[in-house]
This record gives structure tokens, sequence and C-alpha cells, in this order.
């Protein structure tokens, strides 16, 4: 059937079968291939994107499921100024290192900053506690949302006190309510 | 070798230390490439239909509706191989794996037929239209009834077996030992599981096989953590000239020790890609990858220490019962068929030692060495250091003040082990203390004691371990005969930028940064200047890979001595620039200059165009600024470390919580502090997920009971305390920079510590010892008097 999926702020169409899974669409139909598949189970959430600002799994989600909706891939976290400040974070603190659950960490961290800037390192490990990470031990996980959440928060200081001169304001966020 | 211009006692990091990754900005965008993310023109899908049975004949295998299948183009079986003799495939071991069952199933989950289709999806839906008819035959399921005389032979393939037993191996010195176990005033014995766990990398295992019918050129992207062996197995068993292989490894989602081996699936796209004459990628799903790529450990221990009453460790005895699975694939240098499970006699000055370890078939997959072991070194630590505690139990000893007063000395370095290791250094009662400081171990006694005075369980382990990694020395440690030596290529371009060409290949351990941080050091080249090259066999010199925490002891060392190569090339140029004899040249970092007037010098990238250019050189140098070289390491790195775990456990629930965990490294010198406490922090993880999580059991009919992560448990962020590390610096005497391999010490070393700390938890309860995983259920049963883990293998 056909489907229109808004992804990283553009629109495709394509034709696809229902069984389709969204990682697979993401991956294979979009070559978007940040987003990576680690189980077959939905415990490890290499595959998580943002989905109408909300992680999703997107190895749990089909891609009919997705029509009409809104996703966001690690490929749309940077923008044309540069590196969002998570990915900022998880370099500067060193929290990756295969790189393969990296994405959908990022995803899901971008998320918890948007709706709680300032998130306690329990709430940090609670946002990302659906998700596997072989390498890191989560340590600089942590640190590495932490960075951001600071930075972020250094960063909109700045831009309220110089309104003029805008900041380097993150890109706008869908901020839509969830529940977890 | 070239070791001598080594500052020896150099403990500060190299080149730019703690420099952020090289490699990230790739990762952080989405931009990593690996293997499922590889597409190419017509390419096919592969996917493998699997045995529902631990051990059956297989009667019958009609393929004829998956072939009818409109998006099928090829199903390949054991009779397709056989007619190629790649139905078997040597292992790592000297022994043979079924690519494709042709006679009959000896694991659940082994590999029967091969469905390449259109997409990914069609090839899976092809499966379920083969049709298989098996005859079950009764499994060997626990390694224990092996050897019975009625246990059912696996391995009927081979020829004149009899039995399931694989190999008696022994090592040490079996008079000597039993001598001092006569004479001690104490022994203490303990039985213990190493259960079976898997490595799980977050990438499962896959292939993109691309064999070019015009050329003849096999291209093979695939998940290797050894690129260059893998070209030469397939040149040996696919009978492809080497020189028409290529293998790629692209980036690796970790590894682990997972992707060392050949496994059938890469084989079948191969031959699927001969087949169909269009490339065939093949990725596993995670199920697949837990019950039939390389599991780890699967050691029963039976482990008696002897002492003097006040607490002088004498001697370590052990006998190991080692279950192999169907297929011996174990990967470990030939002349190691239990791997380094030699250095069981750990950080202590033993007056003797002595094991025998016995490897047996059942009808599990194959595997062993995997999980970053460094060649059973997790098991010969988690060994000793499980029976120090015993020994310490036994004798109502501190654990901690036996290790302090039974550790090797650093003037007793380099050292020789009972077993015959020659350890290269090592300062083992300094980082023992660093640890119990940054632990505050006396408090946290105290502390104890006050909690149990309430009914409270609090536990506090300590484990200390001594490393064995970088293998090694060609004398005596071969891959399937192939020495175990690393090439390493340095070119530097005329304008001063460099390219350095490895024969390692990461799977996330930085070495993009860290061996451009190596040539740093050496030549003053920025690491942003310098490009590292690896895993593509086409583009770089030969080595055995990544594993056994060997790229730093070996590669690590082969990129310092091509640096100063190179350099000394670059001597001799500077002194046809300035025209002085290349004695009178002294070298600071990126530059030589004529001593005594430092002002006349020229940098290394002016030293390279004139290299390049219409300079009128010495004699003998041939121009450019490049080196090669192949390092044969004259002995293995002995990276060691001091751990400390802190657990509560809740006496309703038996759940254990990690409080805190302190790590003591000592890698020698650090190349990349950042990295090296990365690495670090990754291995303590494993620790807590084999002490408390993981294992892959199975029940009598040989069904795997830990096929998914729904079962198979890994520590997520709710699990991992916050790591607290420290670090002392004993330089490797031996090595080019002094640096040690650290990848694998904390897995290696961390289970002891969290077991430790557990059966100290519930010294209330009289426990001695409790097997691993220690679930709320196993720790239950402990407290009720029943500790053993009999349920991993039926008795």
């Amino acid at each position: 059937m056909e489907i229109t999926v808004t992804v990283n702020g553009q629109p495709y169409t394509r034709s696809v079968e229902p069984r389709l899974l969204l990682v697979h669409f993401l991956r294979d139909e979009l070559g978007l291939t940040g987003t990576h598949w680690g189980c077959d189970t939905s415990n490890c959430g290499a595959c998580v994107v943002l989905m109408d600002g909300v992680p999703v799994k997107s190895c749990t989600v089909l891609a009919v499921m997705a029509d009409r909706h809104e996703i966001r891939t690690v490929e749309g976290l940077a923008t044309s100024e540069g590196l969002d400040a998570v990915q900022e974070g998880f370099r500067a603190e060193h929290g990756l290192q295969c790189g393969f659950c990296t994405p959908g960490m990022m995803m899901t961290s971008r998320w918890l900053l948007d709706r709680n800037p300032t998130p306690s390192e329990e709430e940090i490990r609670e946002a990302l506690s659906g998700q596997l990470c072989r390498c890191t031990g989560y340590e600089n996980i942590v640190r590495s949302v932490r960075w951001a959440a600071e930075h972020e928060a250094a960063a909109s200081a700045v831009s309220d006190a110089i309104p003029e001169q805008g900041g380097p304001t993150p890109a706008p966020q869908q901020r839509s309510e969830v529940q977890t | 070798m070239t070791t001598t211009d080594v500052p020896a006692q150099r403990t500060t990091p190299v080149g730019h230390g703690s420099m952020p990754r090289k490699e990230d900005e790739r990762f952080l965008r989405g931009h990593g490439r690996y293997v499922d993310d590889v597409v190419l023109p017509g390419m096919l899908h592969g996917a493998v239909l699997r045995s529902p049975h631990a051990h059956a004949r297989i009667v019958s295998l009609d393929t004829s509706a998956a072939q009818a299948h409109p998006k099928v183009r090829a199903v390949i079986t054991g009779q397709t191989l056989q007619g190629l003799n790649l139905a078997w495939m040597p292992t790592l071991s000297h022994d043979v794996q079924a690519v494709l069952a042709t006679d009959k199933v000896r694991f659940q989950g082994q590999e029967v037929a091969f469905v390449v289709a259109e997409d990914r999806y069609a090839a899976r839906d092809a499966l379920e239209l083969i049709d298989v008819e098996y005859e079950p035959l009764a499994p060997v399921v626990d390694a224990r009834r092996a050897l019975d005389s009625d246990a059912p032979v696996i391995r009927d393939d081979l020829e004149g077996r009899t039995d399931n037993r694989i190999f008696d191996w022994e090592t040490g010195d079996r008079a000597a030992t039993d001598g001092v176990f006569a004479d001690a005033d104490v022994v203490t014995t303990q039985d213990m599981i190493y259960p079976r766990v898997h490595p799980a990398p977050m990438e499962t295992c896959g292939a993109v096989a691309d064999m070019d019918p015009v050329t003849g050129k096999l291209t093979i992207w695939t998940t290797t953590q050894a690129p260059h062996a893998h070209r030469t197995l397939y040149a040996l068993v696919a009978g492809l000239p080497e020189h028409k292989i290529r293998v790629i490894s692209p980036d690796i989602g970790g590894g682990f020790g997972n992707k060392v081996g050949i496994y059938p699936g890469y084989v079948c796209a191969i031959v699927a890609s001969i087949v169909t004459g269009k490339p065939v990628k093949w990725v596993e799903d995670r199920s697949e990858n837990l019950m039939s790529t390389s599991f780890a450990r699967d050691y029963h221990m039976h482990g008696e220490i002897a002492a003097t009453s006040d607490g002088t460790i004498l001697g370590v005895r052990v006998k190991v019962l080692a279950d192999h699975g169907a297929f011996n694939g174990t990967a470990q240098p030939s002349k190691f068929p239990a791997g380094f499970f030699g250095v069981f006699s750990g950080s202590y000055d033993l007056r003797a030692a002595h094991c025998e370890v016995t490897g047996v078939y059942t009808n599990k997959a194959p595997g062993g060495v995997a999980y970053a072991c460094s060649f059973r070194i997790t098991e010969a630590v988690y060994l000793v250091e499980r029976m120090v505690d015993v020994l310490a139990h036994e004798l109502g000893m501190d654990p901690a003040e036996l290790r302090m007063r039974n550790l090797l000395r650093p003037e007793q370095f380099p050292y020789r082990s009972s077993t015959g290791w020659e350890y290269d250094s090592g300062d083992y009662p300094r980082a023992l203390r660093a640890a119990l400081d940054l632990a505050h171990y006396e408090e946290l006694r105290d502390e104890q004691q006050r909690r149990r005075e309430r009914g409270e369980l609090m536990g506090i382990g300590v484990s200390f371990f001594t490393e064995a990694v970088g293998a090694g020395p060609r004398s005596h440690m071969d891959i399937m005969g192939l020495g175990m030596a690393d090439g390493a290529e340095l070119r530097v371009h005329p304008t001063g930028k460099a390219v350095l060409r490895l024969s390692v290949q990461t799977q996330g351990q930085g070495h993009e940064t860290t061996f451009a941080q190596i040539v740093a050091e050496e030549l003053g080249i920025p690491p942003e200047d310098i490009d590292v090259v690896h895993g593509d066999t086409d583009q770089t010199p030969y080595g055995l890979g990544t594993y056994g925490s060997r790229s730093t002891p070996v590669s690590g060392a082969a990129t310092a001595v091509v640096a100063r190569k190179v350099r000394e090339r670059a001597r001799l140029v500077a002194s046809a620039m300035l025209e002085v004899d290349p004695g009178d040249l002294e070298w600071e970092k990126g530059r030589f200059f004529v001593k005594g007037d430092p002002t006349s010098g020229t940098t290394i990238a002016e030293i390279a165009m004139a290299a390049h250019s219409d300079l009128e050189l010495p004699e003998g140098v041939e121009g450019h600024l490049d080196a090669e070289t192949v390092y044969n390491p004259p002995n293995l790195t002995y990276p060691f470390g001091a751990y400390v775990c802190v657990v509560d456990v809740d006496p309703d629930t038996a759940q254990v919580t990690v409080r805190d965990f302190v790590a003591v490294d000592d890698c020698g010198v650090r190349i990349n502090p950042m990295i090296v406490e990365g690495q670090i922090h990754g291995g303590l993880a494993d620790g807590i997920g084999m002490a408390l999580m993981q294992v892959m059991a199975f029940d009598s009919d040989g069904n795997h009971l830990g096929g998914s992560f729904m079962d198979y448990l890994l520590p997520t962020t709710m699990e991992c305390p916050s790591w607290r590390l420290g670090q002392t610096v004993t330089p490797s005497p031996h090595h080019p920079i002094g640096a040690k391999g650290v990848g694998e010490s904390a897995t290696v070393g961390s289970p002891a510590a969290v077991v430790n700390a557990v059966v100290d938890a519930l010294k209330p309860y009289g426990v001695r010892h409790v097997d691993m995983p220690m679930t709320p259920a196993v720790v239950w049963r402990a407290m009720q008097g029943r500790p053993l883990r009999t349920d991993l293998a039926i008795t």
C-alpha cells in the first residue's frame, strides 16, 4: 500500500508491504542506515527514532503505521549550524565506541532533554534503560547527556541575556505530550 | 627489535593523550558504514534454515516449494556444498565444522539450508517452505555425562571416533604440586561453573559476498576481527587464489571475540554469489547470533588451593571439564587447546601449580573462546580469585589481607610463573592498596559489621588479576599455522600528512585515533593529519587481527617501530638538507636540528617534501618518506588490576544491587586515557552481566533457553553503577612504548569481584560459593543452602 512518511522534514511516498518494519523502511527504502537493527525482540533499542517527537523502537512499528507521521532519525539531528548538543556531548564525553547503539541512544537523549532540560543522573539512566550498549558500560553515555544538558542550558542562558543576537538555539523540536 | 631508544620508564600518555576520537564524527551523524549498510547493484539476500533439534539424523530434505517461490533465486543445501567440497570447513582448532548439515544435525540452530531471494523478507518466507524430515537422536547436553560409556557419539563423521572426548591437556608440574599439597597445613577445594555465556555484540554477524564472474575476484564485506586471516582461510578452504580475494571489514558494531572465526553463513554467502553471479548479503538476526555463533566460557572447574595455616598460599591444582559444543571451533593459538588457562596461578608466588583440562563434545553450538576472554584467562582468573576467597573463608582471614600477603612483589619481575609464563612487569601491592583506599575498604568493613547487626546483607568483593595479552611470539603462537606477528606501513606524503596501514581491525576500540597518536608521538605529526587505514586486505599489510587485547601490544609496537624507521630515514634526508653528518642532528618532536645550534633545523613536513624533491640524497637512501615493518613480539604483555565491588542483597527478595565498583588498572603507558577508561567501563558492565544475569542454559532435550534478549539478559543503565576508576602505571619493559593491552582486563577481572562480593554478603548464611549468574532465584536458593547451579547441566 502507498504511504507518505515525513522523515527529517522531507515527505517520502512509497508503496510498501503492510508487514514491512519501519526500521527496514528507513534503511532499505530510504537508505537512512544510521538507524540500526540489533535484536528481534524489541529489547535493544538500536533502532530508536522519534515518531512525532516520541522515541519508538522502529523494529516494532510497521512502516504503514508511520503513514502521515513525522519521523526523525539520527541523520536529522545535526543542522546546517553543526552537530546537535547531544552529538557534541557524546563526542566530548566519549559516549560511544563501536557506534552501533549511538544513534538510538542519541535520539532518546534528545527527547529526554526536550521534555526535561535538567535531568538527574537517575532520570537519564531511566530514560535510556530500554536501550542496550555493549561497549561503554553506560557511564560516559550518562555524562554525555549531562554535558548536552549543561551546554544547552548555558547556550539558552546566553540567548536569553542577549535576545537580539539570537544565540545558538537548538533545532525546533516536536514537544508533544508524552507518556512513557 | 627496536626497543632500545625507548624512554623505558615513561609513564605519561602518548601523543595527544585524552583527545576525542577521530572516528566519532561519522558515527554521530549516522554515517558509519556497517556490513548491513552495504548495498550493491543486483544484490540478493540470503537466509539460513536452522535445525529445531539438538541431535537428529536428516532423513530427507525437500526444497522444491522454496525453489518455486517467485522471488527465490537459489536454495543451497549440504548436497550443493558437497559438490564443491565445502559441506564441511576446517575450524581454528584443527577440527571440522559442518557448513550445511548433510548427515545429521548436532545442535539446535545448526545451519541446514541457505535460501537466496530478491529481498530479505522473501528469503525468510521461503525458509518456511523447506521440508526437512528428522529422526531425533538422544542428545548429549550435560558435559559431565559426555564421556559416559553409553553417551551417544556426536561426531560419528570423524573416522574411528567412539566417544565425545576432544582432548586432554595439562600444564604445570604434577609431582611438585602433589608434594606441596601433601605438606600443606590447609587444603581447600571448591567446584564451580563458569557458565556458558555469549558476547552478543550489538551488531550481529553478516557478510556481503560479491564474486565477480568476469574478473574472478571475490570481494567480501564481512564482520571480521581478522580480515587477513579470513582471506587466507577462504583461499585454503574454497580453493580460490588468495590474490583474487579481497576481505573488507568495514565499521564493526562490536566484536568481543564473536567475530573472529568463520561462520557457515559467510561461506554460504560466498557460494551463493558464485552460484547466482550476484552479490549476496547475509545478516543473521539476534536469535541466530545467540544460538549458533561463538559462545564463551562453559568451564566446569574443580579447584584446590593449598596454604599454611597463617595464610601463605603454596599451590593451586585444577581439573577442568570444558564443554566445546558439537564442533571444536575454539579460537586460540594452535598449541594452546585450553588457550592461556595456564596463567591460573594468577598474581601469586606459588611453589607449584598443575591443571588438567578435558574438552568434550556436546550437542551445542561451537565456540568457547570469545567475549573478551584473552584465550580463557577469564576462566583462569575467576578460578584463582574464587579459590583465594574460599581459602580466606576457611582461614577466617580478610580476603584483601590474604591477597596482600601473597601477591608477587615488584622486585620479582620479570617473573616466571610455576606454569612457565614470564610476567613482564608489575607492582601489585601498590595497585591493591590504591583500590582499597579508593573504595575506603576499612570503613566499608566497619559499615558491613554494623549492617550485619541489623540483619542487612552487604558484601565487599575483591579481585586481583594478572592478564596475559598480545599474542604473540611466532615461535610458539600461531593461528592455523599463521604466526601471530603483525605488519605496519607508514607513508608520509610530500606535504607532511601521513597514512598508516594496519593489520588489526577495530570494532570500537578507537584504533583510528590511538594509532595516529603513536605516530604523532614518534614523528610530531598531529593525529588529525594521520589517516589510519585498516580492515581492507587489498590496502593493508598482513597480520592476525584484533582480539585477545593484542592490538596495542603487537600492532601498537609495529606502529612505533615503523614510525622510528621513518624518523631514521628523515634524519638522513635532513642531514642532506642541512649539510651535516646525520650523527650531528638532534630530534625534538617533529623536527631535526643541528646539535648546539637549535635555530638550524628542519621540520618533518619540510623533510617529507625534500625527500620527494630533487635533493641529492645520501648513498643508499631511495627517496620518499615511508617504511614498513613486521613486529614479532618477544613476549606477551601482562597488565593487571585490583577491583573492589560493593553489593547490597535484599534479604527478602535476594535481589543483588551493585552499589559501588572501584577498578584500578595498570596497563603500562596509556596512549589515550579517555579511551582506556571507556574500555574498562565496558568490561565492568560485562562483569556485572556475567555475574548477575547472563547464561545460556539448555533443557534436557538440548533446547537452547537463552536464544533471545528476552531470556539472555544484558545489563542496562539500571544495573550498572557509576564506575570509579584508578590507575597505576608500570610500563612493559619489552614494548617499544611501554604499553600493554587493556581491552579485556575488566571483563577478565570483574566477575570474580562481583561474585566474591555476593558470597561475602551471604556469609551470615554460611555460604562459601555461589555459581553465576547470581539471579535472585539463585541467590535465594543459596540462602536456603543450595548454592550450586545444578540446573545448568542436568545431573
